[in-house]
């Protein structure tokens, strides 16, 4: 079994699933001749032509417009939007288009696009380079969203993204592209869409995260165990929409405490919803209020001042610290 | 066919394609397609009932019977003579001004008028038409035609599409991205502007200082064509050149029909607040349908008195479609859910599932 870094086991997936599937064609922004500006489809132009990995014009709009045509004329398009701030040029075709075209056709016409996007704060990016996008897409029936935390998960999930039959936006944590390897098998597999993970169980609180966010949260909870004396169950909840309530819930239950940690700013974020979940739906279990650690309701600054708004482990122990005091 | 149109009708040169005159006389025989009476008279039925359809629906929706509609009248020879020029399997994905396009690609009346009744149910077109669902947003329908016609050269399918957009509708990001990306990609695509002149109260003049639409193509590096979009004969043959050039892999055309929304924008719109009657009265003289008529009748394979039959089956048959729309009633809790996913999420199940449960126990 190979070992493979998550951009790794990203390229692993997208050449396993064009030589599968005449269907699958990937293209976006720098996506063929060069292999993505991190590598992601570095290879595949070679290996599968210009006619099923190509590059096109800088034009999200158009990217996501054409997929959507693709995908309805019988193809499966994998296409990369090559930072999540550009993907704001593309939002009117995925709201208004690629989330809609099953309804509006009752049926008739689906679009099961896969969109590949590299996300979240970290990498001292310049601006719209760091970009949040949970609450943007999660707020849009009709589309899924995933965000793998590992190498393994990436495959799995993306696996599963392009065997879906409704549009599934992947949301990369290109904090963390290269920074851990993990063993990935080669064979074919899925991890559903849709289902949170356990990673650790735990009895005194429930954290919640996704993606990149979870390094700090497992490093936080490793130390504030052994400080505390206390057990912490940590779930990742890989799919953003649509949402697993009941791994939560049943948790949330079990522990009586929950905390969610997001890089995402705050207000209106998916804390928010989380938090309204647990609140709706395990009340009276909890024993301190359902509680959320995110980013600022501000601008994400530049690499200078960028620090200030990623959560970091101090600030988990904190967080964790006081809901188990409460 | 000669092939000579997109070299000879230079839209920066402001030429346009014309062929049968306001009095259905062939003005430039050299271009006449010479369509056979079968499909000129198809061609003449669609126009004639999608007029009284688009009139009929104006009316309903003036009777408080019909949800919203936005008008045809004056654009019948634009829609029909592009569609009359296509093969089976080419795709439509048109904006909201389409009806005799869509009558033509074989979209049945009911499901058009359903759709304006306010059901999606009616954009259930069927399949084989290969025409999408009206598309209200403006511009992004251009795109998704270029996807359609990528997907069909990478599966060695014979098949174009066509994206419809009004003048409007040129104006947007989306429009001009797409005409670019389309032609950097060579795909077969051709792009039908139909320019009835007025983008709601906004008049042509007002949304670009391009002199023609059709020239948009020149700076994509696409051909662009500009055509009496009145003139069904112009517009089939356009279509045709336009067609077999993007179907034999030579890239996008553009085809700006110049024609007239004699209506208003929508049953919601007052166009007489905006512009002036002496303009309205000018394009009536040129109307597509008299010219038609005029030509078939010319030619001995139409009279006047066919033509009160056909206005008779025509009006018949419309309100006995509209009859039966008008009978489907609401849509059902279910169909607000079920067509979101390819199957309900957790959290609509139980939206779904409570708010059924509140409904039961409300009718206790």
């Amino acid at each position: 079994m190979a070992t493979l870094n998550l951009i790794q086991a990203i390229n692993q997936t997208l050449d396993q699933q064009l030589e599968k599937n005449p269907k699958v064609v990937v293209y976006g922004e720098d996506v063929g001749f060069e292999g993505g500006v991190f590598r992601a489809t570095q290879g595949l132009q070679k290996k599968y032509g210009v006619a099923r990995v190509f590059d096109t014009p800088i034009a999200e709009s158009s990217i996501v417009g054409t997929a959507i045509g693709m995908a309805i004329n019988g193809m499966k398009p994998v296409i990369e939007i090559q930072f999540d701030g550009f993907i704001f040029p593309a939002f009117n075709q995925i709201v208004t288009q690629l989330a809609r075209t099953r309804n509006r056709s009752r049926g008739n016409w689906t679009t099961p696009v896969v969109i590949r996007i590299p996300a979240g704060g970290g990498i001292k990016g310049l601006e719209h380079h760091s970009e949040s996008l949970e609450t943007y897409l999660g707020h849009i029936p009709g589309i899924k969203v995933v965000m793998p935390s590992t190498p393994y998960d990436a495959k799995g999930l993306l696996t599963a993204a392009i065997y879906s039959d409704d549009p599934v936006i992947f949301l990369e944590p290109k904090r963390i592209y290269r920074s851990g390897k993990q063993e990935v098998p080669e064979e074919e597999y899925i991890i559903p869409i849709g289902k949170a993970k356990v990673l650790k169980e735990g009895n005194n609180l429930t954290v919640v995260a996704w993606g990149a966010q979870l390094r700090e949260v497992n490093a936080a909870v490793k130390e504030v165990e052994e400080e505390l004396n206390i057990s912490v169950e940590v779930i990742d909840l890989r799919t953003i929409s649509p949402i697993d309530s009941e791994t939560i819930v049943e948790s949330v239950k079990k522990t009586g405490r929950f905390l969610v940690v997001h890089e995402a700013m705050r207000t209106y974020g998916p804390g928010a919803e989380l938090i309204a979940l647990v609140n709706e739906k395990a009340f009276l279990y909890l024993e301190a209020p359902a509680t959320r650690l995110t980013g600022f309701d501000i601008v994400i600054p530049l690499a200078r001042g960028e620090h200030h708004h990623m959560i970091n482990k101090d600030q988990i122990k904190a967080e964790i610290k006081k809901l188990v005091e409460f | 066919m000669n092939h000579v149109l997109m070299k000879n009708y230079d839209p920066l040169l402001k030429q346009t394609l014309e062929i049968l005159d306001q009095n259905g006389k062939i003005i430039n025989p050299d271009l006449d397609p010479k369509l056979d009476k079968e499909t000129l008279l198809k061609m003449y039925k669609t126009m004639t009932l999608g007029r009284v359809a688009d009139v009929r629906a104006v009316q309903y929706q003036r009777q408080g019977r019909m949800l919203t509609f936005p008008p045809n009248y004056g654009q019948e020879a634009t829609q029909v003579g592009a569609m009359a020029a296509l093969k089976e399997g080419d795709w439509l994905s048109p904006a909201f001004r389409e009806l005799n396009m869509m009558l033509y690609k074989g979209v049945p009346l009911e499901n058009i008028y359903l759709y304006w009744y306010g059901n999606e149910m009616g954009s259930k077109f069927p399949k084989e038409a290969h025409v999408l669902p009206v598309n209200i947003i403006i511009g992004s329908q251009v795109a998704i035609a270029a996807g359609l016609g990528m997907a069909a050269q990478r599966q060695g399918k014979d098949e174009i599409a066509v994206a419809s957009i009004g003048d409007g509708g040129t104006s947007h990001g989306d429009f001009n991205e797409a005409i670019n990306f389309a032609g950097a990609m060579n795909a077969p695509l051709v792009v039908i502007i139909q320019n009835n002149h007025w983008a709601i109260s906004t008049p042509r003049a007002v949304a670009t200082k391009a002199e023609t639409l059709a020239q948009k193509a020149v700076a994509a590096g696409i051909k662009g064509i500009q055509v009496d979009g009145n003139d069904v004969l112009a517009m089939y043959v356009a279509m045709k050149e336009a067609a077999e050039h993007a179907r034999s892999g030579k890239g996008p055309v553009i085809i700006e029909a110049l024609t007239y929304r004699m209506g208003a924008h929508t049953t919601s719109d007052d166009p007489t607040l905006y512009r002036d009657n002496k303009e309205v009265e000018e394009w009536a003289k040129k109307d597509p349908v008299d010219r038609l008529r005029k030509y078939l009748i010319s030619k001995k394979w139409w009279s006047a008195k066919d033509d009160e039959a056909l206005d008779e089956e025509n009006n018949k048959f419309v309100q006995e479609v509209f009859a039966k729309v008008e009978q489907s009633g609401d849509e059902p809790l279910e169909d607000v859910f079920n067509y979101v996913y390819s199957e309900k999420t957790p959290n609509q199940v139980e939206q779904y599932e409570a708010y059924k449960k509140f409904l039961e126990g409300g009718n206790k």
